[in-house]
């Protein structure tokens, strides 16, 4: 067996200490991680399925709803959950929330100067199918200051959450959109290793985009883990 | 064959309580878990209450990190359909109780593998965290089987009473304390999963 592939790669996944992104200095470990050998780690858990989603989950132009249409422009977002060989990921649940349009979170502690939308939520979930599709709407979160540095802007985003078949391919991480002139100066894109940060650029995709609807992006998740793993649990 | 790049990790950031951790945070949407894994109204012999604080460097409690648990039941299973009385994932965010908390209902759980020690894993996500951390929870009660414990031997000797929950009370309910040092002088041991 090859006792490397299911190893979190650090050459992927930003350090946890990263100096232009304050907090981490006084919240990320100082001290090395202690290395699981292979066969000792957990191999199986519990696998969330479509009984986990309800049927206005993954619309998040639709669950928020009060009074009328949320504002902003409508996406759609979708995607495969892959392992590192390509195999699709069938019944990953997949965790999403996110700022409105003008950039506001609805969250309380979210001082952001911006309006809330009464009609939009910014939360939902989805699973994936037979063949590892994920597929949810959104409006397009915009994007907010905060109080890293002077002057400091989270590009736009989309948090995700992911489980997969076991503790090891957690992962929770932000999805950004092409073209973003902030990603340049945002430090939590630029903590994760350059040759792995374009991973977390969705794709603009024509073909997705639905006609007089919505504007559709592709993005694409690969969990680690081996071959074997897909199947483990079935 | 050329393998496919892991997708990186990112900060679950400031606001994650409305998405995953709403109905603690008072949010009009259900949770997918919550800090109650094992319903002590049809298990109360077995309830146990796991709690704890997340302290910075500075030794402040952190009033925003999100804490996941995923641990087997008494039977050595992981459960997620509803109705059975226990839950096998708990989260909970430390923003609303007073002090920091986090505080889950749940069991002790059964060994995991044979030749280990009872433990509940522990997944920490928080502002500040730009990749989660894995961490374990043992209890003191099991002197023995905690010596033998293949993860707890991954650790020097010093270090190991960061992962050992200490009972705190035991009735009416027992209650283990386990608290998280992200760095410093008593900073937790995790490992990499
Ligand atoms: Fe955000």
């Amino acid at each position: 067996m090859d006792t490397t592939q299911n190893q979190r790669d650090w050459t992927s996944h930003p350090p946890l200490i990263a100096p232009g992104y304050k907090s981490t200095i006084f919240r990320g470990p100082s001290q090395n991680l202690i290395t699981v050998p292979e066969l000792m780690k957990p191999s199986s858990g519990p696998i969330f399925g479509l009984e986990s989603v309800a049927p206005l989950d993954h619309d998040l132009t639709k669950n928020g709803i009060k009074n009328g249409e949320p504002l902003g422009e409508r996406i759609v977002v979708s995607g495969r959950v892959l392992n590192q060989h390509g195999q699709p990921l069938k019944n990953t649940l997949i965790e999403v929330w996110q700022a409105n349009a003008a950039g506001r979170y609805v969250h309380k502690r979210d001082q952001h100067h911006a309006p809330l939308d009464p009609n939009f939520f910014g939360a939902g979930r989805c699973v994936t199918n037979e063949e590892g599709i994920f597929k949810f709407y959104t409006i397009k979160p915009g994007a907010y200051p905060w109080g890293n540095h002077p002057n400091a802007w989270r590009p736009n985003h989309i948090h995700f959450s992911v489980f997969g078949p076991n503790i090891g391919t957690r992962l929770v991480t932000q999805m950004y959109f092409p073209g973003d002139p902030l990603l340049d100066y945002d430090p939590i894109y630029l903590a994760v290793p350059e040759k792995a940060r374009e991973r977390l650029i969705s794709s603009f995709d024509m073909g997705l985009t639905e006609e007089g609807f919505a504007l559709g992006y592709q993005f694409d998740i690969v969990l680690r883990g081996h071959h074997s793993t897909p199947f483990e649990n079935e | 064959m050329n393998k496919l790049g892991q997708t990186p990790s990112q900060t679950v950031g400031p606001y994650f309580a409305y998405g995953l951790t709403p109905e603690q945070y008072k949010f009009d949407h259900t949770s997918l878990a919550t800090p109650v894994l094992l319903d002590a109204r049809k298990n109360s012999q077995d309830a146990i209450i796991l709690r704890g604080k997340v302290y910075d460097l500075h030794g402040e409690a952190v009033d925003d990190a999100m804490i996941e648990i995923w641990q087997v039941d008494q039977e050595g299973k992981f459960q997620i359909k509803p109705h059975q009385g226990f839950f096998s994932i708990g989260r909970m965010g430390t923003g609303t109780i007073e002090g920091n908390w986090f505080e889950f209902t749940t069991c002790i759980p059964a060994a995991e593998k044979q030749g280990q020690a009872p433990a509940i894993h522990m997944i920490v996500f928080m502002r500040g965290l730009l990749s989660h951390v894995y961490t374990r929870v043992y209890f003191e009660d099991f002197k023995e089987l905690n010596q033998e414990d293949p993860y707890l031997k991954l650790v020097t000797e010093e270090r190991r009473s960061t992962l050992i929950a200490q009972k705190v009370q035991e009735s009416p309910v027992t209650i283990y304390e386990f608290n998280l040092h992200m760095q410093g002088e008593n900073e937790t041991v995790f490992f990499d999963y």
